[in-house]
């Protein structure tokens, strides 16, 4: 048997990687929802000269968040005020948010959906009945008038198991194929040597072959997800892999950005989703299509209890609500488990026969009734089988049938996002328009500036997980930021025509620092006689595990129910300051393994972002998502204002402020 | 719940420029040995189970075995994609099966419309293709 101490993949990384250069005037970084906005609609307003390339760091038919597949569109506006929506999504995350850029959403949005059908996503609809059709049954589209199935008030179900190859099709065609560059992940934005705060260019490698691609670029879209992986996962073996959100996402989209000097806003929000306990398959059709409740571990359904209401009393405006803010469910189930009471148990079984129950009432004769069962249990598998395989995988293995016995759920570890029910991200310009509010003071406090989601850096633009303080934009309203920046970018190369921009490093500077993590390993892989354990180099898969332990025991993880404090969070910083220096130390013997490096050291900045934000607002914003046991409450009266945070590049230091949060739509009646 | 290739049916895309399950992994797991010409997924604990490979294998030669931290063995998810549906069968640990067939695209392959050479009307308002008269907020 061979000694290992050789690279662990089939691609080895040699030490001097071919460099390619490339000059274009927009370059799209990701291959996600949003990047597939912004390719599709970007050729509608771009002039046939402007040169556009999209680089993605996997393969665009599969990858993003929507990459598995979604069993429903979470929102879709149609007969809604869009001002109800701004509601909404204000109260879900206790009322710190970017009420512009959240209508801006919901008035592009259903624009989305209306293409994704007639690109060929089946939506369900409603017949003349009332009764439910998948999406392939013949009905009126959308766009023609068609009712589609809702669940929620915001909610469409679909068929959506290749919902993003669909979405990636129209996207590849409109770009064309030559002009989208898979399997290149970019990993540092660059900042142009002659005009201060203006992007110029990229950085990034191959994973397929060694080479190193350097972009100029006028104007550039940042779109790569969210953060997964950076708290410990309640599995830390195999099952690590089975994040409830897509394990790919590093956090890459706020490092880069926020690296250039982009300011950031409500880092300090997490998303801590309650899930069926391991497979994390999803629960809201679950609560919201079959109408099922959660047990605790004495039967009772707590939720309408007296108890939970005195408690909700406690976060008011945002406890009143029809629908609970998402923090504050997790926060109410927190409280049953810790109190003993769990486990928490989701009635599925209890849910599905109350529908037939209903339907045995009404008359419905045996052979229907069958019938309506075989639809029934047909639609509840499909929820899982959609868009979260495993959990299906699960069940099989311990042979639970969701229709005749209730299923464990839990609060997962947290996630960094926001598109779903979170809103970290960066802070963006709004739409140029009247109505949205006009304020003194740098970009960092403003809310436009010429260019809608342009960061506050000039030409960097993002979309989807990358814009904070607007949550709750989902897989469609990704799409429709995506599209609104595609604009946005063609208006920005026309106003700034005669930019050329230059970088301040040379191509092989930027290669060197790129291939430093290869270089350390075949520098020091003679030292021992196994490559995993070296005295000089570690690598990446130790360093991840090592931020996920610093961050669950003192940031407020799963370990300590979310709970941290002052004391933990500066523990948790020294401990990043660390890891942060020995990252530097990352080696990489093969190009899978210069992935993780890179990986790992965006989401080491990702969640020194997210501590140092916890750390500046004293409270607890988000009960259920994190406690600060110094500061327990929600404190409106001191802290309903946004946290924006600025690196400088230049003088490596952050800078933290409160930032003033201004109501559009009315505040009375607050839903 | 790591995908795993039977060595039996993968042909490595007979060495093909594109490995099918190496071009579609989201998470860069799915390799190619070329010296076996035989696929492998590279970082089992990194896997999402998404099953694209599972999907996209030309050859059928991909599964899925559950998480060994937490799923009992036994069970079994297997797809089969056509262009228009997908079905699904459920083997669960006692031997009992479940199948399920569901639509996932409504037009053909390709056919999805990019709106080519299509020009949106003035590109100093906020309004996107096919959009006019957007509201602003009451």
């Amino acid at each position: 048997m061979a000694l290992p101490n050789k690279p662990n993949g089939e691609i080895d990384a040699v030490v001097d990687p071919e460099i390619v250069e490339h000059d274009v005037d927009v370059l799209i970084v990701g291959g996600g929802m949003a990047a597939c906005g912004t390719a599709f609609e970007i050729k509608k307003w771009a002039s046939d000269d402007l040169k556009i390339t999209l680089v993605d760091k996997a393969s665009m038919e599969r990858s993003g968040a929507v990459a598995q597949g979604l069993s429903a569109i979470n929102t879709y506006i149609g007969e809604n005020p869009i001002e109800n929506y701004v509601k909404m999504v204000r109260n879900d995350l206790m009322g710190v948010v970017r009420e512009d850029l959240i209508y801006d959403c919901g008035r592009h949005v259903d624009e989305s959906v209306k293409l994704f059908e007639e690109w060929g996503l089946p939506i369900w609809k409603k017949d003349a009945d009332g009764e439910n059709l998948d999406g392939a049954k013949p009905a009126p589209t959308l766009r023609e008038g068609g009712t589609p199935v809702r669940t929620g008030k915001w909610q469409i179900m679909i068929n959506g198991e290749s919902y993003k190859c669909i979405v990636a099709e129209p996207a590849k065609a409109a770009l064309g194929e030559e002009n989208c560059l898979e399997r290149i992940f970019i990993v540092k934005m660059l900042l142009d040597k002659n005009k201060a705060n203006q992007i110029a260019g990229a950085v990034g490698f191959s994973t397929r072959e060694n080479k190193v691609h350097v972009f100029r670029c006028k104007t550039a879209l940042v779109a790569c997800g969210g953060a997964v992986n950076i708290f410990r996962p309640r599995s830390t073996g195999e099952g690590k892999g089975r994040a409830w959100y897509p394990v790919w996402n590093a956090g890459s989209t706020y490092t880069m950005c926020g690296q250039v000097g982009a300011t950031m806003t409500m880092m300090e929000n997490r998303f801590t989703p309650a899930r069926f306990k391991d497979g994390y398959g999803p629960v809201g059709a679950w609560f919201l299509l079959f109408k099922a409740k959660v047990q605790n571990g004495l039967g009772e359904f707590y939720a309408n209890s007296d108890a939970v209401k005195d408690e909700l009393e406690k976060f008011m405006p945002y406890g009143a609500s029809a629908v609970t803010p998402t923090c504050l469910r997790n926060h109410l189930m927190i409280n049953e488990l810790k109190a003993g009471r769990g486990p928490i148990y989701m009635a599925t079984d209890v849910a599905l026969n109350a529908f037939l129950d209903e339907r045995k009432e009404a008359g419905m004769d045996e052979k229907s009734l069958k019938k309506f069962w075989k639809h029934l249990e047909s639609e509840a598998w499909e929820d899982f089988l959609d868009m979260s395989v495993g959990q299906a995988g699960l069940w099989a293995g311990a042979n639970v049938e969701p229709e005749k016995v209730g299923s464990e759920i839990m609060p997962t570890e947290p996630y960094m996002l926001g598109s779903h029910s979170g809103c970290c991200g960066i802070w963006t310009s709004g739409p140029d328009e009247d109505w949205v509010p006009t304020v003194d003071g740098t970009r960092a406090h403003q809310y436009k500036w010429g260019y809608n989601r342009m960061t506050t850096v000039d030409g960097l633009f993002t979309a989807g997980d990358g814009v904070g303080a607007s949550g709750h934009k989902f897989s469609s309203g990704a799409h429709a930021e995506g599209r609104i920046v595609a604009k946005q970018m063609v208006k920005f190369c026309r106003d700034n025509a005669d930019f050329k921009p230059e970088l301040k490093q040379t191509a092989q500077e930027l290669a060197d620092e790129v291939y430093a993590p290869v270089r350390l390993y075949n520098e020091h892989v003679g030292a021992s006689t196994s490559s995993n354990v070296n005295p000089n180099f570690c690598k990446p898969a130790g360093i991840m595990m090592r931020l996920m332990k610093a961050t669950d025991e003192y940031g407020g993880g799963v370990a300590t129910y979310y709970m941290t404090s002052g004391k933990l969070l500066g523990i948790c910083m020294d401990l990043l300051q660390l890891l942060r220096e020995d990252a530097e130390k990352m080696a990489a013997g093969d190009l899978h393994e210069l992935l993780r490096a890179w990986e790992n050291y965006h989401r080491i900045w990702c969640v020194e972002m997210h501590i140092r934000h916890i750390q500046f607002r004293e409270e607890s914003r988000y009960p259920g998502f994190y406690y600060r046991s110094d500061f327990p409450t929600v404190d409106d009266e001191n802290w309903k204002c946004f946290v924006n945070s600025t690196f400088n590049p230049e003088t490596q230091e952050w800078l933290c402020e409160k930032v003033e949060c201004i109501n559009i739509v009315e505040t009375d009646p607050w839903i | 719940m790591p995908s795993y290739v039977d060595p039996s049916k993968c042909d490595g895309c007979k060495g093909g420029d594109k490995t099918a399950c190496m071009y579609i992994c989201p998470n860069d797991l799915m390799v190619l040995n070329k010296e076996a010409m035989l696929a492998y997924n590279q970082e089992p604990d990194a896997c999402w189970e998404c099953y694209s490979c599972v999907k996209i294998c030309p050859q059928g030669a991909i599964f899925v075995r559950g998480y060994d931290d937490f799923v009992p063995m036994g069970g079994q998810v297997h797809p089969m994609r056509s262009a228009d549906s997908i079905m699904w069968t459920v083997k669960f640990r006692n031997g009992n099966m479940k199948r399920f067939k569901f639509p996932v695209r409504t037009t053909a392959e390709g056919a999805a419309n990019a709106y080519p050479g299509e020009k949106g009307a003035n590109l100093d308002d906020e309004c996107l293709l096919l959009e006019s008269d957007l509201p602003t907020p009451k």
